[in-house]
């Protein structure tokens, strides 16, 4: 297939089980380069921020975002991510345990790139995150990837 | 005439068109697709016009899968039109091409593409790829409502 896969992926998370299962699929599994964790929105924010000053270099390829989190919540950092135009191409996965159709729609219409819901088995987690991987790890060309 | 629709396929090439097809009908993907051959028809179809008048507009494709070239209308001014009319500014959209070196990946995720796709060139990986995509935003997404 032809993708590449990222370099960089921010995965903003504060529940530490997940952070540890998301950790071992995305690191174990050598799918990506550089994992960085905010572990609530201010956090994730700052560190957005200070990726643009640094001229983009630092910033991720890819951002795995829960919606419940301390400080902020993902809604709001997502809305922070996609009106602001060094972040707004990086595309965002809504990973969450919520499968509340309002915090879809306003995933959506805050122009998240797609919302997962994150199964409580074990099994289905990881099932979830090889299809997640094969997808997005596998055929997607992220907007980094682009020579211009 | 068709009511519902999962998938809109917007593809002007036949045969990729058929494989699109052929690969996400054997993961029983294609129950509710409707293929049109160009962007023109596509607006036509999402927006309820010309000879898709009368369609209800609320009936929205779960997932568009978009090529970016095309003749009449392409897939960016496609892309454009639909995120920026609040009746489907939030119906995922998939950009298909078959280049390699595409310019437009930049833009298209500034204009709000969910993702974006290289079509693979050799036959099973345009499967594995087409299956892997049928999978992701059919199966595991939750599409809003």
């Amino acid at each position: 297939m032809q993708s590449m896969k990222p370099n960089h992926i921010l995965l903003v998370e504060d529940n530490e089980g997940d952070i540890f299962l998301l950790k071992e699929a995305l690191e174990e599994r050598k799918i990506v380069n550089k994992l960085s964790i905010a572990r609530d929105g201010l956090e994730a924010v700052d560190f957005l921020q200070m990726g643009i000053v640094a001229a983009d270099k630092d910033l991720p390829d890819l951002i795995l975002l829960d919606i419940n989190l301390p400080r902020m919540n993902g809604h709001e950092v997502l809305k922070f991510i996609k009106i602001n135009d060094h972040l707004k191409r990086i595309p965002v996965i809504i990973l969450s345990t919520s499968s509340n159709d309002a915090d879809i729609i306003t995933a959506y219409n805050n122009h998240a790139n797609c919302f997962i819901t994150k199964p409580s088995e074990l099994t289905d987690f990881f099932i979830m995150m090889r299809i997640i991987e094969t997808f997005w790890f596998g055929i997607v060309r992220l907007p980094n990837e682009s020579s211009v | 005439m068709i009511t519902e629709v999962d998938i809109l396929l917007v593809e002007d090439n036949a045969s990729d068109a058929e494989m699109t097809i052929d690969a996400l009908k054997s993961n029983g993907l294609a129950n509710k697709l409707k293929h049109v051959k160009d962007g023109a028809a596509a607006l036509d179809f999402i927006f309820a016009e010309g000879e898709y008048v009368g369609r209800n507009i609320e009936n929205r494709p779960k997932i568009i899968l978009l090529d970016v070239k095309m003749p009449r209308v392409n897939g960016i001014e496609v892309l454009h039109k639909i995120r920026n009319d609040d009746r489907t500014k939030n119906i995922p959209v998939v950009m298909l091409t078959s280049s390699k070196e595409d310019p437009d990946i930049k833009t298209c995720y500034e204009l709000g593409v969910n993702s974006y796709v290289v079509k693979p060139v050799e036959f099973e990986e345009f499967q594995k790829a087409i299956t892997a995509l049928g999978l992701y935003w059919m199966i595991v997404n939750q599409q809003p409502k």
